[in-house]
């Protein structure tokens, strides 16, 4: 118990970064995920191609592969120069858009394309068909797996201290091998990471019934 | 005045070409009826008018502009023309309120309060003025379908296009959504309307145009093609569902 107490500081500062990493990379993340995602569905056979092997190849590498790549490998490129957290970052993004896009293409394909007739038949193009049509009814769809989605790169971020990162898991790991109480320290770790993501649960319900399916 | 010019209008689906050689004209304030059996390519024929299908080939004039010139802004020309759909298609998203002054406000580019003020205008005209506030999930089909044509003419448009429109309801509905195509028809609005309400196209429609196998087969003022009509395919048809 002393030991965790004594951990506690460091614990909220790598919970502080976790997060800080956790959130600005899935900003980034739904951004990249909502371009490919419209890539992937343009009328263009080469847009097509790129969104599809961009997910692809993110689906079909492991996270931590990705991580080294953008951190070791991009790093040995004169004009490139990524510190930790940036690397880090932008791994989370990355990865995470890749699943985004995803959901975001299955939400949109899952509204009835008598929607799209509607508003065209208007005159509305096709970027306000999407604004006002498509993404509000598709977003409410996609709600629950953005959750899931969200909660995966969350756990993601923990596989950052690999690259000594001092995230929440870097600092349950520099905690224990100093105290020797590996039991008390991980446990410790788990339920600030149980917490946190509980809490973005109970967030993400709250949202999906304030924007309610009608 | 034409306000629809058809020529030569040919539509095929990969290999299976649905609309042959289809040429017509529908001048102002006509109401012209379009009837015949399913996969006649009737429905593909109306959505060719406004270009919601690709025109694989001849020509369509909307007021004398050929929309199948690529270089024509097709969103511009569907202002001018209204389309009504058999599943009506409303915003579910969105209030009766907003379905009907969404396109108004983002193409029109006018005051929120004048675009309210008609879109309750055009509902109180559809029997539905108290149903602004009501979201499209709340509504029976036919109030669906009633919003449906009002959110169509709250862009002023100079054709109205009814693909089936009251094939969905349950019979009671379909009155009410007739009343309003009525009336809408005696007001001069130009009308096409794919239906299977042979009632309708006898006292309403100016025209009947009885399509086959992706060619018009037929065409007459009603009296004349329901009871007097001259093709075989018609006879046989109107003989199955008389």
């Amino acid at each position: 118990m002393e030991n965790i107490i004594n951990a506690l500081p460091y614990f909220w500062e790598g919970l502080q970064l976790t997060l800080y990493i956790f959130v600005v990379a899935i900003i980034f993340g739904f951004a990249i995920g909502l371009i490919v995602a419209l890539l992937r569905l343009a009328p263009s056979k080469i847009l097509n191609w790129i969104a599809k092997v961009y997910v692809d190849a993110i689906r079909g590498t492991p996270f931590i592969v990705q991580l080294f790549f953008i951190y070791f490998g991009l790093n040995m490129l004169e004009f490139i120069s990524l510190d930790r957290i940036a690397a880090g970052i932008l791994t989370v993004a990355i990865n995470a858009g890749a699943y985004y896009a995803e959901i975001i293409r299955a939400g949109i394909q899952s509204i009835d394309k008598g929607q799209t007739e509607a508003a065209r038949s208007l005159g509305l193009n096709a970027t306000q068909n999407m604004r006002y049509i498509i993404l509000p009814q598709a977003f409410r769809r996609m709600l629950p797996a953005f959750t899931n989605q969200a909660i995966i790169s969350l756990k993601d971020t923990s596989l950052l201290s690999v690259i000594g990162i001092a995230e929440l898991t870097q600092q349950g790991q520099i905690a224990s091998s100093t105290t020797f109480d590996y039991f008390s320290i991980w446990f410790a770790v788990g339920v600030i990471y149980f917490i946190v993501i509980y809490l973005l649960s109970l967030l993400a319900d709250f949202t999906e019934r304030k924007f309610v399916l009608r | 005045m034409t306000m629809i010019r058809v020529e030569n209008l040919k539509k095929s689906f990969g290999d299976l070409e649905v609309l042959k050689d289809i040429n017509a004209v529908i001048e102002e304030q006509e109401v012209v009826c379009v009837i015949g059996p399913s996969g006649s390519g009737k429905s593909t024929f109306l959505r060719c008018l406004n270009r919601l299908e690709s025109i694989t080939g001849g020509h369509v004039y909307i007021e004398g502009q050929d929309i199948t010139d690529p270089k024509l802004n097709i969103n511009k020309i569907r202002q001018e023309v209204g389309m009504v759909f058999q599943q009506f298609n409303l915003f579910p998203h969105m209030t009766v309120l907003q379905n009907v002054t969404l396109a108004p406000l983002k193409l029109k580019k006018g005051d929120k309060a004048a675009a309210d003020e008609k879109a309750r205008q055009l509902l109180d005209k559809v029997g539905l003025g108290e149903k602004a506030g009501a979201y499209p999930g709340e509504l029976s089909g036919g109030q669906k379908q009633r919003v449906a044509i009002a959110r169509a003419l709250a862009m002023d448009p100079k054709i109205m296009l009814f693909d089936e429109p009251t094939s969905a309801l349950d019979p009671e509905m379909v009155g009410d959504v007739l009343e309003v195509m009525k009336q809408l028809a005696k007001e001069g609005m130009t009308m096409v309307v794919v239906t299977h309400e042979m009632g309708f196209a006898r006292e309403m429609g100016d025209r009947v145009i009885f399509m086959d196998g992706g060619y018009i087969v037929e065409e007459n003022v009603p009296k004349e093609l329901f009871d007097h009509p001259k093709e075989e395919r018609t006879q046989a048809f109107l003989s199955k569902i008389l």
